[in-house]
């Protein structure tokens, strides 16, 4: 969130760009906007906005993005 | 639709209720229930979209833990308004306070409501925790026989359903299209009129002062039965002093850590919300201690100079920092922008400290009494 920031360097998203197919999806689903679209292609421009919801991949259609937190 | 009779309301009459239309032996009408549309899957209940006395009275209760595991509507197909085979579906979750805020969000328009079974959790929490799922959606879109009840393949997710919900899986496994909402029910008249489309802003969650605020109730309910225990030993230890144990003492040096074990939990869970993004510093933890300080120097600075000796002090400053330090890092579980990586980082740092603080107060406040 921009006017929330927590704990930096420390969410577990991955973006594999080569199966992006530019969808859009995650930009839309995503509650912190850290996707956008650059060049039909998504692109994280804000890691430490993520909150790991996993909402990004959940609805990738290729499986190009990836997060694992722990138990939490 | 059918029509809801209104003119039933006789003065005084036994006979005045307008809802008698819908009596059934066993079953009794749910309040919010304004009437029934029959369509080609049976009929369908209309929800009311104003909130009446009982639902604005059961809203704070839940807001303060009362019955807070309990607040559902039965899961299912519902209407709002007038809906018809066009019309668009909106999936929610059952809990009572998610289904009032649509209810009353989209007053005006025609819609159906499919409302599923996530045992009264909302809809963001249900689907961290699955029960808002893809498997839900597409059981209750078979359930509710939605291919009969309108002529389109269409049904509107809000934003932060997607957590549970794969809209590719849905699409495969009931041919039904999930189209993403907003993130608040409130916006979902000026995403219709935005042609299906949620702009930056309602995508965005907030944490507005009284959206931090309004979690305050529950933290201080769940804090109470801790804090009961924590009095008692504290009122024990409070005793112990030059004479073995003084039940003078007990009491009244009890009063004055019970009131900074209170002072804490405010600050814990009150101040710290209340200021979250004022202290600058990222770990909840650690905001919670800074605020915890300074609600403690308020404390000390008002008490009685000749009942709190220097040490005592230090004892209690530590003690409420500490207590608001622990609520504050609990606290993270509420908010919508903290990752469960970073908590659990912050956690393995902060728990030793807060524990051996707790140690090392409960130490200094015993040696004070001598």
């Amino acid at each position: 969130m921009k006017t929330f920031r927590y704990i930096e360097n420390v969410s577990t998203l991955v973006l594999h760009s080569e199966k992006c197919i530019g969808c859009g999806l995650c930009t839309h689903v995503c509650p912190q906007n850290v996707m956008e679209m650059q060049d039909r292609k998504a692109v994280i421009v804000d890691f430490d906005g993520c909150m790991e919801c996993g909402a990004c991949v959940n609805n990738c259609p290729t499986g190009a993005l990836e997060v694992n937190p722990g138990v939490g | 639709m059918e029509s809801i009779p209104r003119d039933h309301a006789r003065p005084g009459g036994s006979a005045a209720d307008p809802m008698t239309t819908y009596e059934k032996p066993g079953y009794q009408l749910m309040h919010y229930v304004e009437g029934f549309i029959n369509t080609d899957g049976g009929p369908v209940p209309a929800l009311k979209t104003t909130l009446d006395k009982k639902d604005n009275i059961a809203n704070i209760l839940v807001r303060c833990g009362i019955n807070r595991y309990n607040y559902r509507i039965v899961p299912g197909l519902y209407a709002v308004g007038s809906p018809g085979v066009d019309s668009e579906v909106l999936a929610t979750a059952n809990f009572k306070l998610t289904v009032d805020q649509l209810r009353t969000a989209i007053s005006g328009i025609d819609a159906w409501i499919l409302v599923l079974d996530t045992k009264g959790i909302n809809v963001w929490c249900a689907a961290g925790k699955g029960t808002f799922s893809t498997a839900a959606l597409v059981r209750q879109i078979h359930d509710a026989q939605l291919e009969r009840i309108v002529n389109h393949k269409r049904i509107i997710v809000p934003q932060l359903g997607a957590t549970g919900v794969s809209a590719t899986a849905v699409k495969k496994q009931s041919g039904f299209k999930v189209v993403y909402g907003p993130v608040r029910a409130k916006d979902i008249p000026a995403f219709f009129k935005n042609g299906f489309v949620a702009d930056e802003n309602m995508r965005m969650v907030t944490f507005t002062m009284y959206e931090r605020l309004v979690l305050s109730p529950i933290e201080l309910q769940t804090a109470f039965k801790p804090a009961v225990i924590s009095a008692l030993i504290i009122f024990i230890l409070s005793g112990i002093g030059p004479g073995v144990f003084s039940i003078a003492n007990a009491w009244t040096r009890g009063f004055i850590a019970v009131f900074a074990l209170a002072a804490g939990i405010f600050s814990g869970a009150v101040i710290t919300p209340a200021l979250l993004p004022y202290i600058p510093v990222r770990e909840f933890a650690l905001k919670g201690l800074i605020s915890g300080l300074g609600t403690a120097l308020l404390f000390i600075l008002v008490l009685d100079a000749e009942i709190v000796s220097y040490k005592a002090a230090i004892a209690l400053l530590l003690f409420t920092a500490t207590i608001s330090s622990v609520m504050a890092m609990n606290y993270t579980g509420t908010t919508p922008f903290t990752s469960p990586s970073g908590v659990e980082k912050e956690m393995k740092r902060y728990i030793p400290i807060q524990l051996i603080s707790i140690v090392l107060s409960t130490g200094i406040w015993i040696y004070s009494a001598y």
